[in-house]
């Protein structure tokens, strides 16, 4: 929309309650021209009544009142701004273990991570938790702002120190095709934000917003098999488009084009792809993240929660299925308890047969024999389903690879499973 | 043919929000005001449905002091569209007795569409409310789910709000219960402008240049209607060429200087714009927390 209307860049943000996080984050509000005069005024007003003789930036950003008082941000908050390039939404989490279900969520919508290193601290626990987050979700792009230089004198070897650190975690990681850019930058002083600065000169990469810039989506979306989900299904019954029958929801993973084989599931049934389409327009075909409709040549029943896939390119079948749960409800997950498992749209009941071991998620690889998991734990769990769901694992296909499990009596989202 | 669907990957996700509601609930509704936020929420209905009917009536609550420009409005939209209307009247609750009017300089029925929307979807037992508010209006919607439950009264608690995990959206409730759902909430104010420019959308006319009769208050301007904003004596009503940036009632919704005529001038002063959309709404500058209390009160 005014030119931006194909660019939205969805970033997350974590690092721990001091380590600027907050404050980089209206530091990039600032220098982009994103906060507005009103904004602004109750910054300084809010900053003055503190008694700080700077601008805490960190008030643009916290939200709730309870928080605001305690100084820490708590949830997930999308905050929006945007360049003459394209719009950008963060989402912003905690950094502390007591939130690691909130960083998931936050990522777990996100295209590009920020992880933040308060540069007089380094490589910390939090630092790893929050890399191995981001590979369990498979982010493709992570910025690490090594943040706070000028409290270490903007020292070249320090900040060096501090990536070789941080590559010693890379090197043990599972995800090899991960790109990871360093930037060193001071977010109460701007510095490397948005505007480079001589403090700096001896960086010769970009600043954080010139890099956020130039990533472009097509580098960093996953290809993946076509897996076309139905939401709900379109039938008008009226004079003008009598027999229209349209499986109406959003593509994933991969393209889709008119007359493709494809096979619906679970019935299995083998059929093409007669018409594409969004609103009132025909395509001839569709990439992947839209929202159209489709009408298939034969007349085959199908109905929400259904799978439509390439003949070709079937996903896996299963009623039991083993994933990595992130579990986030207060309520522990035990083995023998029932929930609902919700693949996509489709919803299923399920039995949690076992639970195999908590995962550490310092990157070491650790893992721990429990009898449960608690809010906040990552395991390895394996479900029994009632019905077969049409899966594949979310290291290939994000889209059709995750599900969230529902409590069935407080009809929570307790956890979120990426499965195997 | 058009070769391939262009991706707008916010019109892909308002879209599919709608569709997951027709999904997963029985009788979800429209909460409508006549606003540019509304009537983008019920342009992508359109398109999420086609070619079938939008399958959800709307409700507008009506404070009774709407701009009467809306009104017309909503009635045009609603026959063009071969949509079903229910109103729901805050003028009777307070007939009633059930609330009460504010009084004095600042009074505005804001407050009150509260417990006529309570009212509303207990009468009509709907179990889903769409609604077109954005997390980028006001800190307190910046951390509101796309799902949001509310409990018997409407009621809105931060700690315990479902994660929303990629976008698989759980909207299961109790009897009872209640969703509030928020189509557009990644959407800014620009973003929603420039949609409105694109789609080339009818919106009330009060949102473009227009002469007006107004008065000046602690720097800002209020329509001079005196039968629903108070206006002292010494504050002189003058003719000034305003529009209005953001719909609420006339009430406590102040007006804008601007020479914006049309959407193109619209959206260029949108996006030139140093003061948020909500700066303009004296409802919300009451407290810096005025927003997050109201919706722990029920309100939309």
């Amino acid at each position: 929309m005014v030119g931006n209307k194909n660019k939205v860049l969805k970033l997350s943000t974590a690092g721990s309650v001091d380590d600027g996080k907050s404050t980089l984050i209206g530091r990039i509000l600032y220098d982009t021209h994103s906060l507005t005069d009103d904004k602004l005024e109750a910054i300084e007003r809010s900053s003055k009544q503190k008694g700080y003789d700077y601008l805490d930036f960190s008030l643009a950003t916290d939200g709730l009142v309870a928080e605001r008082e305690q100084g820490i941000t708590i949830d997930v908050a999308h905050i929006y701004f945007s360049t003459p390039n394209r719009s950008y939404i963060i989402a912003d989490t905690p950094g502390h273990v007591e939130y690691t279900r909130n960083m998931v969520t936050g990522t777990s919508t996100s295209q590009v991570s920020i992880i933040l290193i308060d540069a007089r601290k380094g490589v910390i626990e939090q630092t790893k938790r929050h890399f191995f987050i981001n590979n369990l979700l498979r982010t493709k792009e992570i910025v690490v702002a090594v943040n706070k230089m000028d409290l270490i004198d903007f020292n070249q070897e320090k900040y060096n120190a501090i990536v070789e650190d941080f590559k010693l975690l890379i090197s043990g990681s599972d995800y090899q095709n991960q790109n990871i850019t360093f930037i060193p930058v001071s977010a109460l002083h701007g510095d490397n934000v948005v505007d480079k600065s001589e403090n700096l000169a001896w960086f010769k990469g970009s600043t954080m917003m010139e890099h956020l810039e130039n990533i472009r989506l097509e580098d960093i979306q996953e290809e993946a098999k076509a897996r076309f989900q139905v939401q709900t299904v379109i039938r008008p019954k009226t004079e003008e488009f009598h027999d229209f029958r349209g499986y109406a929801g959003k593509l994933k993973g991969g393209e889709l084009k008119v007359g493709d084989d494809v096979t619906v599931l679970p019935s299995g049934r083998k059929t093409q792809i007669k018409t594409i389409s969004f609103f009132d327009q025909q395509y001839l075909s569709a990439s992947k993240g839209s929202s159209i409709t489709i009408t298939l040549m034969d007349d085959v029943n199908v109905s929400r929660g259904d799978l439509i896939v390439k003949s070709a390119e079937l996903p896996k079948e299963s009623k039991t299925i083993m994933a990595k749960i992130c579990w986030m409800d207060n309520k522990p997950l035990e083995a023998a308890s029932t929930y609902f498992l919700q693949h996509g749209v489709k919803l299923v009941k399920s039995k949690v047969k076992s639970i195999n071991h908590k995962i550490s998620t310092d990157t070491t690889g650790a893992t721990e024999k429990v009898s449960q998991l608690n809010m906040n734990d990552l395991g390895l769990v394996e479900i029994q389903l009632a019905q077969p769901i049409h899966f594949d694992a979310y290291d290939e296909n994000k889209g059709n690879g995750a599900f969230i499990l529902v409590d069935t009596k407080s009809n929570t989202t307790a956890g979120v499973g990426f499965i195997l | 043919m058009n070769e391939k669907v262009i991706n707008n990957p916010l019109e892909d996700e308002a879209i599919y929000i709608c569709r997951e509601v027709a999904g997963q609930f029985d009788k979800p509704v429209i909460l409508f005001s006549g606003g540019k936020d509304s009537i983008t929420l019920v342009r992508l209905a359109q398109k999420a449905f086609y070619p079938a009917k939008i399958p959800f009536p709307l409700l507008h609550i009506d404070t009774g002091h709407n701009f009467p420009e809306t009104i017309e409005f909503r009635d045009q939209l609603v026959k063009e569209l071969d949509l079903e209307l229910h109103v729901h009247y805050v003028q009777d609750n307070i007939d009633a007795g059930n609330v009460q009017e504010e009084s004095g300089k600042y009074a505005s029925r804001n407050m009150l569409q509260t417990d006529s929307l309570l009212q509303a979807i207990e009468k009509h037992g709907f179990d889903a409310c769409i609604g077109g508010a954005r997390r980028d209006e006001e800190k307190a919607r910046a951390k509101e789910r796309v799902f949001s439950v509310r409990d018997d009264f409407g009621q809105w608690d931060e700690k315990n709000q479902r994660p929303e995990v990629f976008d698989m959206l759980n909207g299961r409730i109790d009897f009872g219960q209640n969703v509030r759902v928020f189509p557009i909430s990644n959407w800014t104010e620009l973003d929603v402008w420039s949609y409105i420019q694109q789609e080339k959308m009818e919106i009330p006319s009060i949102y473009f240049a227009h002469k007006r009769k107004v008065f000046e208050r602690d720097g800002m301007i209020w329509s001079a209607h005196d039968e629903y904003v108070f206006r002292e004596d010494d504050e002189l009503v003058v003719e000034k060429i305003v529009r209005f940036r953001t719909v609420g009632d006339m009430s406590c919704t102040a007006a804008v200087e601007s020479l914006a005529f049309d959407i193109d001038k619209v959206v260029e002063e949108i996006a030139a714009s140093s003061i948020s959309e909500r700066g303009a709404r004296i409802d919300d500058k009451r407290s810096e927390a005025a927003m997050e209390k109201r919706k722990q009160q029920g309100y939309f």
